[in-house]
């Protein structure tokens, strides 16, 4: 019987010249829950083995770069929550330092400790959150339920704090909305203390379980190489062992005062990837219980403006979030709006290396592959 | 001979894997002796009980006193500082001709609860409520006016 040559679709390049197996195309998503939202994988299969991925996107894509030629500054910050959901302080701190560098605006140091406390909260909610996943993906859905569990705490401070679970648009030009309230203190001592248990807890029920280790020891290995290459930062970079995190290596805001250790991995396995978000929560804890001793009196933010006028010219900021480096390059011309802002979003890159990383492993693979880099796809398409 | 130490692995591997599976549950079971720990909220049953932060950014509200006043003088900075167009401020003339707010629009479905413009307000005149439950089954009734009395103020 003769094969019927189909056209392949678009972004695949014919690799097999044989003719007598026929591979072949499905879509893993966009509707797929263990996709983390609309990404859709087109993979090529051979029974069950991957032997191509190509991810296609811009399903969520909702012209958050465009829109902001057509806000305020100031108006441009809520924005940037709607990005990367989980680590939305980070995104706002990387505008308003953008804001600061070019006004030449200072923040008071109170503002700076409140800053690197809440921004630390958050780089520990989001790994709760893909600790959650990640177990929740493999099987595990009681470790998804003590991710969210303890990630409930520390959105209920935020809560507290500035008056939203999730979209919390805390950060301005020069310092935060408002002061933290006086309970601030107190319950971030007892997330540290909570936390801190559940780590252990995770460790007995997830790190040291036979059935996440075989599915997760080995697969998706992404090269030291490859993973600089693709330019992915953040664990993904950190677990092909290479050290670099921007805390350390070109330290904003107050990190430079502060004592912690960046965790490196040397495999570049999906078990690496998750190992190091958990040790990550680790140093976030030591950051916070130095902030918590050395925090000073004094004013929450500088002199308070109805609108920012940058002076025309380009500004770039970046900031370490729990994924990677997101930078902000904001081009300015005169007037309170920017003429173009543009995000380097670190999910995009780290998901650029997973036709190579699923390349020969099976399809559920592609899940442990996907949890572990720990991508968010409204921040892919923005 | 390779069978044995196949047979060694594998018995190996089944017992530690065995042990890993009994150290995880008994995590799970340990909640079953801790409910303290457990966060659940059984909402709505507990709508009645249910506590929010005061400063839960729920909706726009505008503060009446008693006598039926508000404090908004219909300087639209609001309407300025609001990224989405979600408030309109329609000013008026009293009958002494000085420039009053008409009518304080507040269109709840578009608005994003960002909070710019309870900063914006130099009057203290409107705040941020706690009322979350906005859904609706008919499309209109989301232009909601925030002050009561036209003309007043």
């Amino acid at each position: 019987m003769e094969m019927v040559k189909r056209p392949l679709p678009a972004g695949f390049q014919k690799v097999s010249g044989d003719d007598n197996t026929e591979e072949y195309f499905i879509n893993m998503g966009p509707q797929h829950p263990a996709t983390h939202g609309v990404l859709r994988l087109v993979l090529r299969l051979d029974g069950e083995t991957v032997r191509e991925c190509v991810p296609h996107l811009g399903y969520i894509h909702r012209g958050i770069e465009k829109q902001a030629e057509s806000e305020t500054y100031l108006q441009y910050v809520h924005l940037t929550d709607r990005m990367d959901y989980l680590t939305s302080h980070m995104n706002n701190h990387s505008v308003c330092m953008a804001i600061e560098k070019a006004v030449g605006i200072g923040v008071p140091d109170r503002a700076e400790y409140i800053r690197v406390m809440v921004l630390e909260l958050n780089r520990i909610s989001s790994h709760l959150m893909m600790f959650g996943c990640f177990g929740g993906d493999l099987g595990a859905q009681t470790a998804l339920l003590y991710g969210f569990k303890e990630r409930e705490v520390i959105t209920d401070i935020f809560d507290e704090l500035c008056g939203a679970r999730l979209t919390m648009n805390y950060f301005r030009p020069g310092g935060v909305a408002n002061d933290i309230p006086d309970t601030f203190i107190a319950r971030v001592k007892k997330v540290i203390v909570d936390v801190e248990r559940t780590l252990e807890e995770f460790d007995r029920l997830i790190t040291g379980n036979v059935i996440i280790q075989e599915r997760s020891r080995g697969i998706g290995i992404l090269t030291r190489e490859d993973a600089i290459a693709y330019g992915c930062t953040g664990c993904v970079l950190r677990a092909s062992g290479v050290p670099y995190d921007l805390r350390k290596d070109d330290p904003y805001s107050i990190y430079d005062r502060l004592d912690f250790d960046v965790p490196t991995k040397q495999n570049g396995d999906s078990f690496d990837r998750y190992v190091i978000h958990i040790d990550e929560i680790r140093q976030s804890i030591r950051i916070l219980q130095q902030c918590i001793e050395q925090i000073p009196e004094g004013p929450y933010r500088s002199k308070e403006k109805p609108s920012y006028r940058l002076p025309a010219g380009s500004y770039y900021a970046a900031t370490e979030t729990a994924k990677g480096i997101f930078g902000t390059y904001v081009v300015a011309e005169k007037g309170d709006k920017p003429w173009r802002i543009h995000s380097r979003s670190p999910n995009f890159a780290n998901l650029s290396p997973i036709g190579k990383m699923v390349k020969g492993h099976m399809i559920a693979d592609v899940v442990t592959v996907i949890t572990t880099l720990d991508i968010l796809i409204p921040d892919i398409d923005r | 001979m390779a069978a044995p130490v196949i047979l060694d692995t594998y018995f190996k591997r089944t017992v530690l894997g065995a042990l890993g599976l009994l150290k995880g549950m008994s995590v799970t079971l340990g909640y079953f002796f801790r409910p303290s720990r457990i966060l659940t909220e059984q909402y709505p049953e507990n709508r009645k009980t249910l506590k929010l932060h005061p400063a839960f950014r729920g909706e726009v509200i505008m503060p009446h006193d008693e006598n039926g006043d508000h404090k908004c003088t219909g300087c639209t900075l609001c309407e300025k500082a609001c990224p989405n167009a979600t408030i309109s401020v329609l000013n008026t003339k009293n009958i002494a001709g000085k420039k009053v707010l008409g009518k304080y629009i507040y269109r709840i479905d578009q608005c994003t609860l960002c909070g710019l413009c309870i900063e914006a307000c130099p009057f203290d005149a409107i705040h941020m409520g706690n009322g979350f439950e906005h859904a609706r089954t008919q499309r209109d009734g989301f232009d909601l006016i925030l002050n009561k009395k036209e003309g007043r103020g």
